[in-house]
C-alpha cells in the first residue's frame, strides 16, 4: 500500500447475466440482420476482413429464408442431407445418452443446438480434408456418414471396438474419414491441425485441414500457439471456435467474451477472422466454403466464431441448473438449428411437416437398429470385452520386454488366483 | 482450539480445510476452473465464494499454465494461493510454471522470492474415466527438487494435511485420491462402497488443527511384511492383509516429499520384508525410489527382494480399467512372493 492519493484498486470477477431462478431476457441481444453482412472476396488480406471478426455472418432470417451475399445456394438434395445429417445427429444423441443413463457405458456428451456447426462445416469441405475435431464434434461423422454402429461399439468399449476400449466414450477415432483421434486434454488437436496443414503445404497438396474446439478451450496455450503458427506460416487450415457460451459452469466471459469476440482473436495473429450465426446451417456452410476456397488457393488461415448454445448439460456427469438459468435455452435468440433449416427447406417447397416426421421416425429408427447391433458386440460393463493381452498392445510399436513381462506377470497371477 | 468433530467425507474435509485457512488468513485464495459459484465439479470448494466473495475464490480461464501461473505472481505479491486442477490429468499444460518457476524460485533468488501455493488435484483411477480421468502422475512432481508431493487417505488427514500444506511456505503438490472421496475403497469394485460415515477416519474436528507433512502413519502393526502404500491404495492394502491373514505392517506415507525415512527404516528393519504399492506406472514410478531407498538403508535386514505392486506401463485404458488397477489378486500374490525363502 503505497501513500499516493488514488483509489483502491479493484479485482474484476466476470459474472453471467443469468443464474438458477432468473428470469431470462435477452433483449440486449442485438440480432445481426440476415444478409447483412458483406462477403469479402477470398484472397482478401486479413487486415481488410477485420471488420467480419465483429459482425455476424447470417444467411437464414426470421422467416426460414436465405438473404444476402454469403447465400451459398444450395442443391435440393444438399439442403435435405444436412436437414437429415442434423436430426441424425440429435436422434443419435438423445438415445446414446439414455444409453449411459441405463448403465450400458460410463459417459456420453451432447452437442443438441449445435448441430450445424459440425453438419454445416462437414459438407462444405471436401472428404479427404483432415478434420481436427474436439469431443462435441460427433456431427462431422455423421455428415461423412461413418456408421453409427461403429461409433455405438466405440462407445460401449465391446469387443468390436476398434479402439480396443481403450478410450472414454465419444473419444473416437476414424482414419478413414479424416477424423483425428480425439483427446480428453483440451485443445490439443489445434496447433496438431496447423502442423498437418503445413506439411500438406510443403508437400504440395491440395488438401486442408480444419480442427474445431470450445469457446472455453481457447484459453489454452495451445490455441495460442496454433494461431501464431498458422499465421507465421500462412498454413493451409480453418480453425472453428464453437462458442456456446458455457464451459462446464463457466460462461463464456471467463474466456474473455466480455472484451471482445472469439472471432476478433485472429486479429492480433494477423489471420482472418469471421463470426457466424452457428444456429444457422447455411451461414456455417457460406462460412467454411470461404475459409475452405481461401486456404486451397494459399491465402492461408482462417478462424472460424460460430455462435451458438450448448442447449443441454455439458456431459452426463453434469446439472446445469446448478449454474444457469432454466430458461436461456429457450429464450436464446438464435433458435434451433434443425427448426430453422426445416422452416427454408419447407418455404422452398422441396420439404413439408410430413415428410420431416416421417425422416424424424426414420433416423430414430435407424439409431434404435445400429443400438441393437452393436449390443451383440457387449456393452461396457458385461464381459464382452477385448482380450486382456490387448491392453499391453500399442504402447510402442514392438513391445519391448517389460511390457512382455507384464503381460505374462498378469495371466500368471489370475491364473494362480483361479480367474 | 479444534472445537466438535463432525463425521465428514474426503470432500467436505477438504472444503473445511480450505474453509477453516481461508478464516484464519485473509492472504489465502482459491482459484481454478470452475470453483467459483459452482464450488469446483467435484464440489470441493462450495459455499467458499459465498463465503469469502469473489475476489478470494474465483473462477478462471481453461488455462493450467495461467493458473498456476498467476498462483506464483499472486504469491510473490505476499498472497496463499491455493489453485485447483480439475484432474491431474490437466496438470501438464501448467508443468513449466511448477518445474521451472514455484519450484526453484525459493533457490534461484536465495530466498528473496518464494512461492507458498498449494496445488488441489483429483488423480487415481477406478471410476471409469479412461486415459484422461484416471491417471497417478506423482513420480513427475517427487522428480523435481523444489516441490512438496502429499497424498491423504481419509478424511481426518485429508483435513490436517491440507491446512499444514496451505501454511507450508513452499510449494506443494496436494494429490486427492477421487475414487475414495466419498468411501474407502478395499478394491472390490463389485462390491457396494461404504460410506465415510462407517470408518473412524471421518471424525473431522471442525476447527484447526494439522498433520504435519513429512510424517507417515502406521496404520495397522506387523512383523513380517512392511507395505507402503499411499491414498486409494492404503486401502487396497489393508483389505488384502485382512483377507490373507499376512501380518503385515502398513504404512501410509501421506507425504511423498519430504519422506519419512524413519518410520519406513524402522519397519522393514523390524519385519525383514518391504512391499510398495502404487497405483501409477511401474517404471521411474515413485516406487522405485521406495524400493531403492529401503535397499540403502536396509540392506543386510532385508529377506527377500522389495516387491513392487503398480499399474502396468501402459496408458490407463478404459474397459479393462480392472485389469489394470493393482487391485487384491495381484496384491494377494505379491505377498505370496515376498513372503517366499
Ligand atoms: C487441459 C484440460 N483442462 C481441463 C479439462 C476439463 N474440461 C473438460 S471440458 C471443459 C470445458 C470446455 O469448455 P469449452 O471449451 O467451451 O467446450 P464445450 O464443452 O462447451 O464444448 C473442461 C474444463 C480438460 N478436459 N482438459
Ligand atoms: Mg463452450
Amino acid at each position: 500500500m503505497t501513500g499516493r492519493n488514488l483509489p483502491p484498486l479493484s479485482l474484476h470477477v466476470p459474472e453471467p447475466a443469468f443464474r438458477p431462478g432468473d428470469t431470462v431476457d435477452f433483449a440486449d441481444f442485438e440480432m445481426p440482420v440476415a444478409g447483412a453482412v458483406r462477403r469479402p472476396p477470398i484472397d482478401a488480406s486479413p487486415r481488410d476482413v477485420r471488420d467480419m471478426a465483429y459482425a455476424m455472418v447470417r444467411v437464414l432470417d426470421d422467416e426460414g429464408r436465405a438473404q444476402g451475399p454469403w447465400d451459398p445456394r444450395l442443391a435440393p438434395e444438399t439442403l435435405l442431407k444436412i436437414l437429415r445429417s442434423m436430426a441424425l445427429t440429435r436422434a443419435f444423441d438423445e438415445r446414446l445418452y439414455r444409453a449411459q443413463r441405463q448403465g450400458k457405458t460410463s459417459f456420453y456428451m451432447k452437442c443438441t443446438g449445435e448441430e450445424a456447426t459440425s453438419v454445416g462445416a462437414a459438407h462444405a469441405l471436401d472428404y479427404d480434408d483432415m478434420c481436427f475435431p474436439s469431443y462435441r464434434q460427433q456431427g462431422l461423422l455423421i455428415a461423412r456418414d461413418w456408421p453409427i454402429v461403429d461409433m455405438i461399439n466405440q462407445i460401449y468399449s465391446n469387443r468390436a471396438d476398434r479402439l480396443k476400449g481403450r478410450q472414454m466414450p465419444i473419444m473416437y477415432s476414424v482414419r478413414q474419414a479424416n477424423f483425428f483421434s480425439i483427446s480428453g486434454n483440451l485443445t490439443t488437436q489445434y496447433p496438431q491441425a496447423v502442423g498437418w496443414a503445413m506439411a500438406s503445404a510443403a508437400r504440395g497438396d491440395t488438401r486442408i485441414a480444419a480442427a474445431w474446439c470450445g469457446e472455453g478451450s481457447t484459453a489454452e496455450g495451445d490455441f495460442h500457439s496454433a494461431l501464431t503458427f498458422a499465421a507465421v506460416y500462412r498454413a493451409p487450415v480453418i480453425l472453428n471456435v464453437i462458442n456456446n457460451q458455457w464451459a462446464i459452469s463457466s460462461f463464456s466471459g471467463f474466456a474473455g467474451a466480455e472484451a471482445t469476440t472469439f472471432a476478433a482473436r485472429a486479429i492480433g495473429y494477423g489471420i482472418a477472422g469471421l463470426r457466424v450465426d452457428g444456429n444457422d446451417a447455411l451461414a456455417v456452410y457460406a462460412a467454411t466454403q470461404w475459409a475452405a476456397d481461401r486456404a486451397r488457393n494459399n491465402h492461408g488461415p482462417t478462424l472460424i466464431e460460430h455462435f451458438t448454445y450448448r442447449a443441454e448439460g455439458h456431459s452426463t456427469s453434469d446439472d446445469p441448473s446448478k449454474y444457469r438459468s432454466a430458461e436461456e435455452g429457450g429464450k436464446w435468440p438464435l433458435g434451433d438449428p434443425i427448426a430453422r433449416l426445416k422452416k427454408h427447406v419447407i418455404g422452398l417447397g422441396i420439404w413439408d411437416e410430413e415428410r420431416h416426421a416421417a425422416m424424424d421416425l426414420e433416423v430414430a429408427e435407424l439409431v434404435k437398429a445400429a443400438q441393437k447391433e452393436a449390443e451383440k458386440n457387449g456393452i461396457l460393463q458385461d464381459g464382452l470385452k477385448q482380450s486382456f493381452d490387448s491392453m499391453f498392445e500399442d504402447v510402442f510399436e514392438e513391445m519391448p520386454w517389460h511390457l512382455k513381462e507384464q503381460s505374462a506377470q498378469m495371466h500368471d497371477e489370475r491364473k494362480a488366483a483361479g480367474i | 482450539m479444534t472445537g466438535e468433530s463432525r463425521t465428514m467425507n474426503m470432500i467436505q474435509a477438504i472444503n473445511s480445510a480450505i474453509d477453516v485457512a481461508m478464516g484464519r488468513d485473509e492472504k489465502i485464495v482459491v482459484l481454478g476452473e470452475d470453483v467459483g459459484y459452482f464450488g469446483g465439479v467435484f464440489k470441493a470448494t462450495e459455499g467458499l465464494q459465498k463465503k469469502y466473495g469473489k475476489t478470494r475464490v474465483f473462477d478462471t480461464p481453461i488455462s493450467e499454465c495461467g493458473i498456476i501461473g498467476v498462483a506464483v505472481g499472486m504469491a510473490t505479491y505476499g498472497l496463499r494461493p491455493v489453485p485447483e486442477i480439475q484432474f491431474a490429468d490437466y496438470i501438464y499444460p501448467a508443468l513449466d510454471q511448477l518445474v521451472s518457476e514455484a519450484a526453484r524460485l525459493r533457490y534461484r533468488s536465495a530466498g528473496e522470492y518464494t512461492a507458498p501455493i498449494t496445488v488441489r488435484t483429483p488423480f487415481g483411477g477406478g471410476i471409469f474415466g479412461g486415459q484422461t480421468h484416471s491417471q497417478s502422475p506423482e513420480g513427475i512432481f517427487t522428480h523435481v527438487a523444489g516441490l512438496k508431493t502429499v497424498i491423504p487417505s481419509n478424511p481426518y488427514d485429508a483435513k490436517g494435511l491440507l491446512i499444514a500444506a496451505i501454511e507450508d511456505n513452499d510449494p506443494v503438490i496436494f494429490f486427492e485420491p477421487k475414487r475414495i472421496y466419498n468411501g474407502p475403497f478395499d478394491g472390490h469394485y463389485d462390491r457396494p462402497v461404504q460410506p465415510w460415515s462407517k470408518f473412524a477416519e471421518s471424525a473431522v474436528p471442525d476447527g484447526h488443527y494439522t498433520v504435519p507433512l513429512g510424517k507417515a502413519r502406521v496404520v495397522r502393526e506387523g512383523n513380517d511384511v512392511t507395505v507402503l502404500a499411499y491414498g486409494t491404495m492404503v486401502h487396497v492394502a489393508h483389505s488384502v492383509i485382512q483377507e490373507t491373514g499376512v501380518d503385515a505392517e502398513l504404512v501410509d506415507l501421506r507425504t511423498l516429499v519430504p519422506l519419512d525415512i524413519e518410520t519406513v527404516v524402522e519397519s522393514v528393519k523390524k519385519t525383514g520384508r518391504c512391499m510398495v504399492v502404487h497405483e501409477a506406472t511401474k517404471t521411474s514410478g515413485f516406487g522405485a525410489e521406495l524400493s531403492a531407498l529401503v535397499q540403502e538403508h536396509c540392506f543386510h535386514w532385508l529377506e527377500a527382494p522389495v516387491q513392487r505392486v503398480t499399474g502396468w506401463d501402459t496408458p490407463y485404458p478404459h474397459s479393462l480399467e480392472w485389469a489394470y488397477f493393482p487391485g487384491p489378486v495381484r496384491l494377494t500374490e505379491a505377498f505370496k512372493r515376498v513372503m517366499q525363502d
